[in-house]
């Protein structure tokens, strides 16, 4: 601590911008995405996250191996579970199946509800306003980060099932659980475009934990509020009496991704889901916006 | 959470469909809502009245109920005719919806069913056909119905099944009708229930399906059920035994009123049994309300089951096969998929006889049928074609709906039961083969398979289970499949297909048979095979043969041309085709003696499937993503141009300077911080900080330093009041934050970091280059040494203050701001953080420090500014406050000794001194403080204490005292 940092005397006005910033910053170029990337990937969390989700085919795997044939062949209905086994397609579809309802939304709501919240809970936030990052920037940035991070989950333990399961079952063709086959390359584009719709429903929840999460300063409730959220809605949606009413819950058309496996593809409802996905997704992040950028920050 | 669903997951309730199209189209043109008022469901009137049709033995009462449209004028009417076992009430909801529309809309009981009176004549053109004549002079009558001459009133005649050969029955005999929609009916009642579907027929249509003259397999489950519902003594048995003109079946209250029976509603009066007639009664328990001749002719049938040409003259009278050369009015007709009882084929004919005489006819097939029920949303589109049907044809209003032919988009789901629901609708611009049309394309597919031998059991038990008439959820069940005998079925298969083929319509194929007696019964079907073996009978249908004068001799066997079922399927890429012959199936009526059938291909060993070049609803389903797509799009560009204009907007804000920004690194105008709840944090707060400073902000906890410091931040707002810095306004995310490095409450390192990740995290995130953090000094600063790569968490708080004040110092901002920078410091770190500051400040930079501790202002600071309760108390320099040149405070060991030292310290040049309350106090006016006080030793006064006399802090602390 003997030093004496800045020993040069500062000549003021060369080193400034108009704008009064100092030169050398440009509020374009704060919090680069790589940037907020590499403060996420620095974290276990984010680390742990992506383990589970190579994990979690390779369980389902072992689990599918494991488990008695015999019983299965018993079984009369047919569902994906059934099918789960006949290439690494199938199981695939299986995984999406089994982690639309819970598994996958909770990832969203971690990474979308964990980022401002966390850094309010750290104190950094602070400082990185008065970098300054400007609010909206901050948010953009932010919310950036966290869908990278949330379709990178869900492309991460698509593609471990594709190659973990044609290992373990075959490349073989898609069947369905009616018996229709989809060959390699039209299954892989069905894939993709059902990697998008989860990516674009599963946003809704995303989006609310965002917001959460720049309303409380606790990570946890953020979280935890979203997922809550989405579970309440789980539960009315299985309440006959609401009728219609259920077709506008933000969970709405969950399921809407299996339409792909049908020939010809009926898009109605995932068009539908789509757009009412959009909607939500846009009006829950205008409400973390717009709250955001009036808030005084105190933590 | 949920859990998990099998086979397919549910659909979407009803209304989702409409409500997802309505959201597309408010998105596509982003401004109406193109949702049509619901015209006022309440203005549809409704008369209901028991209209006499007929004469002598056959004269009845009908049961009626005539909707009314709101508004005036004549309006075109609208027949609606009911079900087989239905009544007037369920075509209620369509008789209310077409009156909304603007129809008058007239409903009845056919004779024999609901609250009307007489036997079932089964559409005989005598009875039935003559009561909707009746009917139509009922119409002309009234001043509601708009009329095309006298007595002819613009009509419509709609109706399903039953009602729906009533339609085509009523088009025929009775010229007044102008236009029909007939659904899911019949066209001869003969080849639905006894089909054969062997031969030719000379038509290109794709479900044209051959009917053998003279013979047919009786259809013997199907013609139970439809006899059975009809056989039921309607109204209770005592009542039917009792003569009485037949009660209630549905239970509508306003015709158990009218039923007239003398024990229909309590049954206490009991009909003097012994005034029947022992043949009423039985004819009454056996045939119900059927007519005699139709009663006996089932019973035949059902007996033998064999089409004898008395069952074939009472079923011909029923059919409008021989009757639609004389049908004039457009008709629509709709037909189901999902059909055992009047399948594809049936529509088919209809549409050919009607055609033929260029009366406009268009084809609607839909996903479900007497199998199973259509989706609401299929039901709710069907309604929908009907009422536009009427519309263009009775009002010339709408869209000229066409000749052309519908059908739902083909899918690889087949078995009964396991309709998609909403699935896609595919256009094609004419029913193909229609009227001189082009014939339907035809594709061949290649069977492969030897002739093998068929076993029919005596008794024709035990038999293929392919359906249970109207019970498709039955098969559905079983896991859709069907059941097939070993030994009692020949199987022909295509190679795998190398692309999907959709078939559209009713396939044929030529078979070479040969049976012992010369005849054989025989069932035809068309089975989709996927690879891994899993089997579908689209739609659950086969086709009958009942073949006779065939070659006994398998080595010489006859060829027979079998047209299979109907059907709209789409066999996968990779799946084969599977033509299975059997000689059972228990739907069916079947020969009672054993046998071994030869059954091989005969001719090219082809399947030919017919297939229709359609326009899929895809276009449209495509189309609209395009258009999302281009909304995003146009969503995005205009956020951008937004976001482009505001920011420049706000760069030229932000670029407004005071001239003398430079030498005031920071100024507070009148600032103040008002919560909502009324707390006042900071009141009217003005200051200056200049160049070179090094500023003190003093004041107890909860003084409003910390909030006016993050004010400065731009992290919380002002209420009142300007904040500049370097002239420039601060606030949220200013530029001019840039020049700042702060360190305000707490520490804000990441914990699971290193100290130098989070230093080098920090600096990245400011997107500065990283020459300008001068990452070194700061790292020096901190004095972490080799800690300084361990993770934040292990830190000691003194660790974490450094590391954190070292962050503030990155880019050597150009003003400084910490909050309480000592704190958790032991004194050589303290002392050293002094030091840095001071000569930080040297550089020509400035530096804010907080504090509630006088002493470290006073060490650290030039100038100083006192807070307490939210307002500055004071400012000035250090020595102004802190009173270091000005008076002293001496204490003396005698007191005695005063008056002397008054005297001595008086004596020195500029120097006063007095007594007072606290004591000797001498105002040095500039006079060295040691030279004073080795003025009073040297005069042999013994000096106890010699001190700077604190002001401020005497003031302070009794501020602090008083709150």
């Amino acid at each position: 601590m003997s030093t004496e940092p800045g020993a040069e005397v500062a000549t003021m006005a060369p080193h400034v911008q108009s704008t009064g910033a100092v030169a050398g910053y440009r509020p374009g170029r704060t919090l680069r995405l790589s940037v907020e990337l590499r403060r996420q990937f620095k974290r276990r969390r984010t680390i742990g996250v992506l383990a589970l989700m190579v994990a979690l085919p390779l369980i389902l795997i072992g689990a599918l191996q494991l488990g008695g044939a015999e019983e299965a062949e018993e079984n009369s209905r047919v569902n994906l579970v059934d099918v789960a086994t006949a290439s690494g397609l199938n199981l695939t579809l299986f995984v999406l199946f089994a982690t639309t309802g819970f598994f996958l939304v909770v990832v969203f709501a971690l990474f979308f509800g964990d980022t401002v919240a966390s850094e309010a809970s750290w104190g950094s936030l602070r400082y990185a306003l008065a970098t300054p990052v400007p609010r909206a920037r901050l948010l953009r940035q932010k919310w950036l980060a966290a869908l990278v991070l949330s379709v990178g989950s869900l492309v991460t333990v698509v593609v471990v099932s594709v190659i973990a399961g044609g290992i373990a079952f075959g490349f073989g063709d898609v069947v369905t659980p009616v018996g229709i086959a989809l060959d390699q390359g039209t299954a892989v584009v069905r894939l993709a475009g059902m990697v998008g719709y989860l990516a674009v429903h599963l946003l809704v929840v995303g989006s609310l934990a965002f917001w959460l999460s720049t309303v409380t300063d606790a990570p946890l409730a953020a979280v935890g509020g979203a997922v809550f959220t989405t579970v309440v809605f789980a539960v009315l949606e299985q309440v006959e009496q609401l009728g219609a009413v259920r077709d506008w819950f933000p969970t709405a058309f969950n399921y809407a991704w299996t339409d792909l496996l049908q020939t010809p593809v009926d898009s109605a409802d995932l068009f539908r889901g789509v757009v009412q996905g959009l909607a939500y997704s846009a009006v829950f992040t205008a409400l973390a916006f717009r709250h955001f950028a009036r808030r005084d920050v105190t933590s | 959470m949920r859990p998990l669903r099998g086979l397919v997951r549910p659909r979407p309730r009803s209304g989702a469909r409409v409500t997802s199209a309505v959201l597309a189209l408010c998105l596509a043109s982003s401004a109406l809502l193109a949702l049509a008022p619901s015209a006022a469901a309440a203005e549809v009137r409704t008369e209901a009245a028991r209209v006499p049709s007929g004469s002598g033995a056959d004269a009845v009462e009908l049961d009626t109920t005539l909707y009314l449209p709101p508004g005036d004028g004549p309006a075109p009417a609208v027949v609606l005719a009911h079900g087989f076992g239905g009544s007037k009430q369920s075509v209620a909801s369509d008789a209310q919806h077409l009156a909304e529309r603007g129809y008058v809309v007239l409903t009845y009981s056919a004779r024999g069913f609901g609250g009307s009176s007489g036997q079932i004549g089964l559409n005989d053109p005598r009875y039935e056909v003559a009561d909707l004549s009746t009917l139509l002079d009922l119409l002309a009558d009234r001043d509601e119905v708009e009329l095309d001459g006298d007595g002819d009133p613009r009509v419509g005649v709609a109706g399903g099944s039953y009602g729906g050969a009533l339609a085509l029955l009523g088009a025929a005999y009775d010229e007044r009708i102008d236009a029909i929609a007939p659904q899911i009916t019949w066209n001869s009642l003969t080849a639905a229930l006894f089909p054969s579907q062997t031969g030719t027929v000379d038509a290109g249509t794709v479900a044209a399906t051959p009917q053998d003259a003279g013979a047919g397999v009786y259809k013997r489950l199907w013609a139970g059920l439809f006899f059975g519902v009809g056989s039921v003594p309607t109204g209770g048995l005592l009542d039917a035994l009792g003569g009485a003109t037949g009660g209630s079946e549905d239970g509508d209250e306003e015709n158990a009123d009218s039923g007239g029976g003398p024990a229909s509603a309590d049954g206490l009066i009991l009909p003097d049994l012994s005034s029947l007639d022992p043949a009423a009664v039985e004819q009454t328990l056996i045939c119900g309300r059927f007519r005699a001749d139709i009663c006996a002719a089932y019973q035949t049938a059902a007996t033998t089951g064999t089409l004898t040409p008395e069952i074939a003259a009472v079923l011909d009278r029923s059919s409008p096969a021989g009757v639609l050369d004389r049908i004039e009015a457009p008709t629509l007709l709709i037909q189901g998929t999902q059909d055992s009882l009047f399948g594809l084929g049936q529509a088919d004919a209809n549409a050919r006889g009607i055609a033929a005489d260029g009366t406009p006819v268009k084809v609607v097939w839909f996903p479900g049928g007497h199998d199973s029920s259509a989706s609401d949303q299929v039901t709710a589109d069907l309604r929908e074609q009907v009422a536009g049907w009427f519309d263009f044809h009775l009002r010339q209003e709408g869209a000229d709906p066409g000749t052309g032919f519908e059908y739902p988009a083909p899918t690889g789901l087949g078995g009964v039961g396991q309709i998609q629901g909403d699935s896609q609708t595919v256009v094609a611009g004419a029913y193909p083969g229609l009227d001189g049309g082009d014939a339907a394309a035809r594709r061949n597919i290649a069977l492969s398979g030897p002739a093998q031998p068929v076993v029919t059991p005596a008794g024709g038990t035990p038999g293929a289970l392919t359906t249970v008439p109207g019970l498709g959820a039955l098969t559905s069940a079983l896991g859709g499949a069907t059941l097939e005998i070993p030994g009692q079925f020949a199987a022909f298969e295509s190679q795998p297909l190398d692309a999907a083929v959709e078939v559209v319509g009713a396939p044929t194929v030529e078979l070479a048979v040969a049976a012992p007696g010369g005849s054989a019964t025989l069932f035809a079907k068309l089975y989709d095979v996927a690879p891994g073996g899993g089997t579908t009978l689209p739609a659950g249908l086969v086709a009958p043969l009942a073949l006779t004068g065939i070659s006994a001799d398998p080595a010489r066997p006859t060829t027979v041309r079998a047209t299979l079922p109907g059907i709209v399927h789409r066999f996968e890429a990779g799946h084969t085709m599977r033509l299975v012959v059997s000689s059972t199936d228990q739907a069916f009526a079947l020969p009672a003696d054993s046998a071994v059938y030869s059954v091989a291909l005969a001719g090219p060993a082809e399947v030919a499937v017919p297939q229709v070049e359609g326009r899929t609803g895809a276009d449209t389903g495509s189309s609209r993503w395009w258009v999302l797509l281009g909304v995003l799009v146009g969503l995005g560009l205009l956020g951008w141009a937004v976001a482009l204009l505001w920011g420049r907007h706000r760069r030229r804000q932000v670029s407004a300077v005071e001239p003398d920004g430079e030498d005031v690194p920071l100024r507070f105008e009148g600032v103040t911080k008002a919560y909502k709840d009324g707390f006042v944090a900071v009141r009217d707060l003005s200051f200056e900080v200049r160049r070179g400073q090094v500023l003190g902000l003093l004041g107890p906890n909860g003084a409003g330093k910390t909030t006016s410091l993050r004010m400065l931040m731009g992290l919380i707002r002002p209420t009142e009041g300007r904040i500049s810095i370097f002239g420039h306004a601060a606030g949220p995310g200013a530029p001019v934050l840039s020049r700042l490095g702060s360190f305000v409450e707490g520490t804000g390192l990441q914990p699971h970091l290193s100290g130098r990740d989070n230093l080098q995290l920090y600096w990245a995130a400011t997107g500065r280059p990283a020459a300008d953090a001068h990452m070194e000094e700061a790292i020096e600063v901190a004095g972490l040494g080799t800690a300084l790569d361990r993770p934040v968490r292990r830190y000691s708080q003194g660790m974490r203050q450094r590391v954190a004040i070292a962050q503030a110092m990155l880019g050597l901002p150009d003003l400084l701001v910490l909050d309480e920078p000592t704190n958790g410091l032991d004194p050589p770190q303290i002392h050293a953080m002094r030091e840095v500051l001071r000569s930080y400040a040297a550089t020509g930079r400035t530096v804010i420090v907080s504090s509630h501790l006088l002493s470290e202002i006073e060490q650290t600071c030039s100038h100083v500014v006192v807070m307490a309760k939210g307002q500055k108390i004071a400012q000035g320099t250090v020595e102004e406050i802190v009173g270091t040149g000005g008076t002293v405070l001496v204490g003396l060991s005698d007191d005695a000794d005063t008056d002397r030292a008054i005297a001595v310290l008086e004596g020195l040049p500029g120097v006063s001194a007095g007594r007072t309350d606290e004591g000797l106090i001498a105002d040095l006016d500039g006079y060295s403080r040691a030279a004073a006080l080795q003025a009073l030793v040297g005069a042999g006064i013994d000096v106890d204490h010699f001190t700077p006399r604190r002001r401020l802090e005497d003031a302070f602390l009794a501020l602090v005292g008083e709150s």
